[in-house]
């Protein structure tokens, strides 16, 4: 069919504009990195590796070992990944499979609203009221631990974990159930045994979204975790403080003094950072497109 | 699977919002390093002059207090306070930006190094003394601690309240940020107890809390925490601490009478720097904080005023 010739352009002169747009996105994202690199690789030239790789971070006094910091971070975002991982998957089945339409339609705005509480609000609510329930009911010496750093954070990555677990349920479709039920199923045996091995790649993604929601995130942790720099190695660590990355970028940028090596090895712990969120996105991305091979999936079982 | 696909975006821009927060105080920075405060505040006549004022968290709340009291009688003096930290302040009057650094430390040797290699002389004034209390939770039946008791406690050596006479629980201890002016003074007086050569550290399950208030909240619901901060920033629901100088010497207690006697031997000075000595408004406004109007907001605060 032939077109006008303004449409063409029209046509022509939006796409390049999305393109454009689309292109930006990963210009900045480089650039980012680029700045990133380029004010924290003195760190890895000033500071000897011994230091870097060492028990204690105290900037002041000339430590900056990053193994407290990257267990920090670690056990705190495992903990809430623990936490978020049954609790979304479940939420998700019981919204997609079993409850009634006009509780889905109650329910999935409501946790829209989740996502949108500020994490500063969380925080606040986590350091002055669950941390000293926490103490009080766990019998630990404090509650500003890195159990209550996850429990913030799974709060904070349930909404992401819901909503992409249901949408990936949502996915699979209808006449795997019907096959399912029609062989004598039951309703459990066919959500088990099905629906989530179908639904496994999207479900794989939302907690890869998740984690690297909750890897990231500052202010609530830096308000809940006591930010003590120890490397969490005992079997009770998850109930001791911890100090996160993301918490000593923030605490300790304003007053550092510009171009010294503590300066340098703030953003070198960003570096780190964005490396750790880089290959999480990258797992997420690539079971992102295996699912998208595969057609949402095999049956298993 | 096109669900993922918009999902994916807000989580890019996420991603960019987060790095783009990070990167705003370099470019702050960068701006705020390209104005050079001029003359020292000196304007033509008729028009405010700003006096710019930075540094110390400790004494924000002092400055804020003193600017306001003294742009009521001066209104052709604005003075614009901001808080960052000592060492935010100090780098400020290198940097030339501000006409006035607040810092609850001495200035550092390598720091007027760097002011010397950019043409600042800083000066300094004595301008209130502070109290360092220590705080417990008020069940906590201790009363009293002597300084070597607090070195060991802080540094980890002592981890349960038993060992000092206390109940049989463990000791939480809570501190500000390493970086804030409060920790350096603690760290050298009580920590290291006043030996420059002495390399001991706080323990490493010492909880860092950003602010004043995180501090104040965990001491006063946790009745395993000991912690410090300013005389200012106690608040009636936390136990103040009796210190000894040493083991047998009387616990005393932190207030303006002890501090100026000399007996409570956590004390410090609060200092403000200038680049060279101060000239026309700024030296107006800084002869009025050591006045006895000045010193009058020092004493309100909880600060303690100049002998």
């Amino acid at each position: 069919m032939k077109q006008p010739k303004t449409v063409r352009q029209n046509e022509w002169l939006i796409e390049t504009l999305i393109r454009l747009s689309g292109l930006s996105v990963i210009f900045f994202v480089a650039l980012i990195f680029v700045f990133l690199l380029g004010e924290g690789a003195p760190a890895f030239v000033k500071v000897p590796l011994s230091s870097l790789f060492g028990r204690r971070w105290y900037p002041t006094e000339g430590l900056f070992g990053t193994l407290p910091l990257l267990g920090g971070s670690l056990l705190v975002t495992l903990g809430a990944t623990v936490m978020a991982l049954p609790l979304g998957l479940a939420t998700a089945i019981f919204i997609r499979e079993l409850a009634p339409d006009w509780l889905r339609e109650v329910l999935k705005p409501l946790i829209e609203v989740l996502a949108g509480i500020p994490s500063v609000v969380l925080g606040f609510l986590g350091m002055t009221a669950i941390a000293p329930l926490v103490r009080e009911y766990l019998h630990v010496p404090t509650g500003l631990s890195a159990f209550t750093g996850s429990l913030m954070l799974a709060y904070m990555a349930l909404p992401t974990v819901i909503s992409v677990a249901e949408d990936a349920i949502d996915a699979v479709p209808k006449n795997y159930r019907d096959g399912a039920l029609a062989l004598g199923a039951t309703h459990w045996q066919t959500i088990w045994r099905v629906v989530l091995p179908a639904a496994r790649s999207g479900v794989l993604i939302a907690v890869m979204l998740g984690i690297g929601r909750a890897v990231g995130e500052t202010m609530a942790v830096m308000m809940v975790t006591g930010n003590a720099a120890r490397i969490p190695h005992e079997w009770d660590a998850l109930f001791r403080p911890v100090r996160t990355m993301t918490a000593t970028i923030a605490a300790e940028m304003g007053e550092v003094a510009q171009g010294s090596t503590h300066y340098s090895m703030l953003f070198a712990v960003g570096i780190l950072l964005f490396l750790l969120t880089f290959i999480i996105n990258a797992f997420a991305s690539a079971f992102m497109i295996r699912s998208r091979r595969g057609r949402g999936g095999r049956l298993v079982g | 699977m096109q669900a993922y696909r918009r999902r994916a975006v807000p989580y890019l821009l996420q991603a960019i919002w987060m790095l783009a927060l990070l990167s705003g105080p370099y470019v702050a920075g960068l701006c705020a390093c390209q104005r050079q405060v001029g003359d020292n505040g000196s304007t033509q006549p008729g028009a405010v002059a700003t006096v710019q004022n930075k540094g110390s968290d400790t004494m924000v709340n002092l400055a804020l207090a003193w600017a306001e009291a003294y742009a009521a009688e001066h209104p052709e003096v604005h003075i614009a306070v901001t808080g960052g930290g000592s060492g935010t302040g100090i780098a400020a009057l290198i940097n030339r930006t501000v006409d006035l650094a607040n810092a609850s430390r001495r200035i550092k040797d390598e720091e007027r190094a760097e002011a010397k290699n950019n043409g600042v002389e800083p000066v300094e004034h004595t301008v209130a003394g502070d109290a360092i209390a220590v705080v417990v939770h008020p069940s906590n039946p201790i009363s009293g601690l002597t300084i070597s008791e607090l070195s060991a406690v802080f540094s980890g050596k002592i981890s349960n309240w038993r060992e000092l006479g206390g109940e049989d629980r463990p000791i939480v201890l809570v501190s500000r940020e390493s970086n804030s002016g409060t920790h350096v003074f603690f760290l050298e007086t009580i920590v290291r107890q006043g030996r420059p050569e002495d390399k001991t550290l706080f323990s490493p399950d010492t909880l860092l809390m950003p602010s004043s208030e995180g501090i104040s909240s965990e001491v006063r619901q946790n009745p395993n925490a000991i912690g410090y901060d300013g005389l200012g920033y106690v608040t009636a629901d936390q136990k103040v601490l009796g210190v000894a100088s040493a083991s047998g010497k009387p616990y005393v207690l932190p207030s303006i009478e002890t501090v100026l006697d000399g007996s409570y031997p956590v004390a410090r000075a609060l200092y403000i720097y200038t680049n060279g000595e101060p000239q026309d408004k700024v030296r107006e406004y800084l002869d009025w904080i050591m006045s006895a109007d000045g010193q009058k907001i020092v004493k309100e605060l909880g600060f303690v005023p100049l002998p």
